[in-house]
């Protein structure tokens, strides 16, 4: 999950802002360092070759340089940061071979719903895509807040209850790699990890037609089966009954998801969810 | 009859609060028992709990301080063993009882260890350097002094009967609305902090007031020590900050507790208002903690070097323009909840902007020592580990100010170690070094140096064991508050974080020993001069301690570093020749308003939180009568004779004479 190791071109693009923005700085930082080491070393009271300075209080010349100095830094980093942010806006398209793939991600207490709209499919805490195609993902939440992380593939979102936030990645190698929430979520929140299997866009439809097979059908009843608290240690998959489930979801036809059960232990006033565990 | 309270609340089932709490309970008993026997309750209480007189007050504030580091501590390095061993399984805390930790650690650390620490050496030393003989509004500082205290009860009192939040330092809604968070844990939370915070902002009015209207003779703005000017700034963050928070938490109130829909998933609540709302007060927060450290390094550093601080009028500039930016960069804070790129990227650089000022804070810090005469003092020492850690956290946190940088460090360990990385190495050193610098002027007698220095190298050392392999734990995709987790990567980091947080406790008991040793040596650390270090400011213009009255005659200032230019004219020595004619001083009675105001908060708040509302009745008539009481005293201030303040004054002179050097001489 090395954030220094990108798998698609957002990441890339990502991490090497970070790694530019930090040689920037220590251009400055590791001479402002050594020089915080040095006057204080040499101008200790024991050392009789320091010349003593006590008048030495202003001066417009290191006023002017060392207000420029950090200013200069800035402008430089902040024309970094206007044209990363506009170049890396989460929701900009990020061109890749063949048809993009539609994502709709939901996260729900305490896992992750991947919905493919155009293959009429879904699953949990799984999500394979093909490499080198775009990922158009929309992503909400049934219930709390949650971030929607793939650190390989970069840039992170929010996913918040009636509400849709958009997502473009690509994956450009075949591989595993690991995904998970960055926002902490309740009791379940660390069993939130998902797996990304990225696939060639060879296999893509096969897996697909595999999936389509599945017994289990998700929709609205299922769904809300599916939302209660607790934790899925199975990587379930289904068939997509309606393909507009998300929409019902993003727009709180299906109504939030409940919480703890009240009258169950995770709701008692100390103690907390125990299927947590 | 008790709300929502029954045997249930006490969690029998769970051995660690139980057992903490029971410690702690026995060690109050034991000390009022002692208090008591011993005959010291009288001493305590005129002296101690209705004192209005602003050095008790800041001296009480670094106490509740202190104490809470080490409930804030205890938590830390619960949370650190259980990250290291939480590898593929549970670790020794299940998920309600970490979470539970982590929402703790970062409320009990930033409310009240940081805030009361830097507010208690403000009210400790800022009417001492502005040559006056107390705050603005006395009786309110105990008030705001209590009230504080009471949040801090209230919080410890979450970790035996009931629970804490169990959301994270700001409880997020939807997580923290009564449908996902249907216990009191959250209700302990807001109604602490509502408490405490009516406590800071009337400390925050007061001392805008006091650095604003009393200044003695000559002390006008530009002849103000640092520390004053960063006070003002903090001070001014606060009235204008902490209101967002107290209304922030109301509406949160109002949702868990009349069915409001500000911010619910239902209804048109929303959740993006409260992470706007609750940052709009938490970027300033972070200056109102770091800005007065800075005023105690600019302090530190030019006693220390034997200079002037450098470039004064630039330090100004620079102190209040981080004072108004701060208040315009909050979004910095969820550039991943999808706002477009032209928000983001505005908010980037303004917070960017933020960095000019301090790093030229950096820099005249750094040209104050050029030429200086430096001695290696606990304090300096705190001073310089400081300049250098917190220009690494100032690296770091431009670095999470670039909004595509952000995309993938939002809430990572990366962003755990930055804000650890400017909050202990800017606050908790600033502090630590506030603490060494002043504490001969408050106590009488110095530190021990060598306990002292140990403290500062194994806090120093150990806050870059515990939070370098935080920072490369985040660059490997670790996010932060996972109770377990299975990326064996990530592992080796934690152990090593553990190991740091040994060394940071070798620090602090170091701190402790510090502490006892002085006071057993106290005799022979004796400071009679009233200027241990050879300072510059008016607070080393008196004794130590000083009197109640601080200045039996308020000083005369004729520029910046007062009583570095007395000595150098040799005033003092002239004062000291001519018998001075001395006069009555007026001084503020005590007064129990603070305290019993605070026991009424106390049992409202605990009414409140658990949904008792006889009570909750019984303690807002009772803070109420309190205010009304005191608003309808005949006498406020009492008199001490001239004779008496001569009689004080001349043994103070007698003990200084000859002992106070000439300004340059050493």
């Amino acid at each position: 999950m090395n954030l220094l190791d990108p798998q698609g071109p957002v990441a890339a693009a990502n991490s090497t802002i970070l790694v530019d923005s930090v040689f920037i700085m220590l251009a400055i930082v590791v001479p402002t360092i050594i020089a915080i080491l040095g006057f204080a070393f040499w101008f200790r009271a024991s050392n009789p070759k320091a010349r003593f300075q006590p008048d030495f209080v202003y001066s417009g010349r290191v006023e002017m340089v060392v207000w420029a100095i950090p200013a200069l830094t800035v402008i430089l980093l902040g024309g970094v940061a206007w044209i990363g942010s506009h170049q890396l806006d989460p929701a900009a398209p990020v061109p890749g071979t063949g048809s993009p793939v539609r994502i709709q991600a939901v996260s729900l207490d305490w896992k992750w719903l991947f919905i493919y709209p155009d293959q009429r499919i879904a699953t949990v805490n799984t999500l394979t895509v093909p490499a080198g195609a775009e990922l158009n993902f929309q992503l909400t939440s049934s219930s709390v807040m949650n971030v929607f992380f793939i650190p390989q593939l970069g840039s992170m979102i929010y996913t918040m209850n009636g509400m849709v936030t958009r997502l473009n990645l690509r994956a450009d190698n075949e591989g595993k790699l690991k995904g998970l929430s960055a926002h902490f979520s309740g009791d379940g929140f660390p069993d939130m990890m998902f797996d990304v299997n990225v696939v060639s866009p060879l296999a893509f439809p096969d897996w697909v037609a595999a999936t389509a097979k599945t017994d289990a059908v998700l929709n609205e009843e299922s769904y809300t089966k599916l939302m209660q608290q607790g934790i899925e240690k199975n990587r379930l998959t289904f068939r997509l009954d309606d393909p507009r489930l998300f929409d019902l979801i993003a727009t709180q036809h299906i109504p939030p998801g409940p919480g703890p059960d009240l009258l169950s232990d995770a709701g008692r006033p100390h103690s907390g969810a125990h299927d947590a565990r | 009859m008790l709300g929502k309270l029954d045997w249930s609340a006490i969690p029998f089932d769970q051995p660690i609060p139980l057992i903490a709490g029971a410690i702690v309970l026995v060690a109050i008993l034991a000390v009022l028992i002692w208090v008591v026997a011993k005959g010291h309750l009288p001493y305590l209480w005129h002296e101690w709990i209705t004192s209005v007189d602003h050095k008790r007050i800041g001296v009480m504030y670094i106490l509740l301080a202190s104490v809470m580091l080490l409930r804030g501590g205890s938590d830390a390095i619960m949370m650190r063993i259980q990250q290291a061993v939480a590898y593929q399984s549970q670790g020794f805390l299940p998920p309600e009882h970490y979470n539970q930790i982590f929402s703790a650690h970062g409320t009990i650390m930033i409310f009240f260890v940081a805030m009361p620490f830097v507010i208690g050496l403000m009210n400790l030393i800022v009417p001492l350097q502005l040559g006056v003989r107390d705050v603005a509004f006395p009786t309110l500082n105990s008030v705001g002094f209590w009230l504080t205290a009471t949040g801090a009860l209230l919080v410890n009192l979450s970790l035996v009967v009931g629970e804490f939040a169990r959301t994270g330092w700001l409880a997020f809604p939807p997580l923290s609305q009564l449908s996902y968070s249907p216990g009191v844990g959250v209700d302990y939370y807001a109604w602490s902090l509502q408490i405490s915070g009516v406590g800071t902002l009337v400390a925050g009015i007061n001392l805008v007031t006091t650095v604003l209207k009393l200044r003695t003779k000559g002390m006008n703005y530009l002849r103000m020590p640092m520390f004053c000017w960063t006070t003002l700034a903090s001070n001014l963050l606060i009235v204008a900050a902490f209101p967002i928070l107290t209304a922030t938490l109301a509406m949160l109130l109002l949702d868990r507790y009349l069915g409001f829909h500000f911010f619910t998933n239902e209804a048109g609540g929303n959740v993006m208002m409260f992470m706007n709302l609750i940052w709009a007060w938490g970027h300033p927060e972070v200056y109102i903690l770091v800005l007065p450290a800075f005023g105690i390094f600019s302090e530190v550093v030019s006693t220390f070097s034997g200079k002037p601080l450098f470039g004064y009028r630039s330090m100004v500039l620079a102190t209040m323009a981080i004072c108004v930016i701060s208040f315009m960069v909050w979004l910095h804070h969820f550039f991943t909840m999808g706002a477009g790129p032209d928000v983001n990227a505005i908010f980037g650089i303004a917070s960017m902007i933020i960095a000019v000022p301090t790093g030229v804070k950096i820099y005249n810090w750094l040209f104050t020592m050029y030429g200086g005469r430096i001695r290696f003092a606990t304090p300096m020492l705190w001073a310089v580990g400081f300049m250098v850690t917190f220009i690494i956290g100032g690296l770091t946190g431009v670095l999470v100010a670039v909004p595509p940088a952000d995309f993938m460090l939002h809430n990572s360990m990366f962003l755990v170690a930055h804000f650890h990385n400017v909050i202990i190495g800017g606050v908790l050193f600033g502090a630590f070094a506030g603490f060494e610098y002043w504490f001969p002027k408050a106590f009488g007698f110095r530190l021990d140096e060598r306990w002292g220095k140990a403290a500062f190298w194994f806090t120093f050392l150990g806050f870059y064991v515990t939070f370098l392999p935080l920072y490369i734990a985040g660059m490997l995709g670790m996010t932060r508050r996972l109770q377990h987790y299975d990326v064996a990567a990530w592992r080796p980091w934690m152990f090593v974080a553990a190991f740091g947080v040994l060394i940071l406790s070798i620090g602090v008991i170091c701190q402790i020993m510090q502490i006892v040793v002085s006071i057993r040596n106290r005799e022979a650390l004796r400071d009679r001069t009233g200027d241990p270090w050879d300072g510059r400011s008016l607070e080393w213009a008196t004794s130590s301690p000083p009197p109640v009255f601080n200045f039996a005659f308020y000083p005369d200032v004729r520029g910046e570093d007062a009583y570095w230019d007395m000595k150098a004219s040799a005033q003092q020595q002239s004062l000291e020749h001519e018998p001075p004619e001395y006069r009555d001083i007026e001084m503020p009675r005590n007064s129990p308003t603070g305290f019993i105001c605070a026991f009424f908060a106390t049992i409202m708040g605990f009414a409140l939180i658990w949904h008792i509302w006889w009570m909750v009745i019984l303690g807002g008539i009772g803070a109420f009568a309190t205010f009304v009481v005191f608003a309808w005293r005949d006498h406020d201030e009492y008199v001490i004779p001239a004779d008496e303040v001569a009689a004080i004054d001349r043994v103070n002179l007698e003990e200084r004479r000859g002992l106070v050097s000439m300004a340059g001489t050493i």
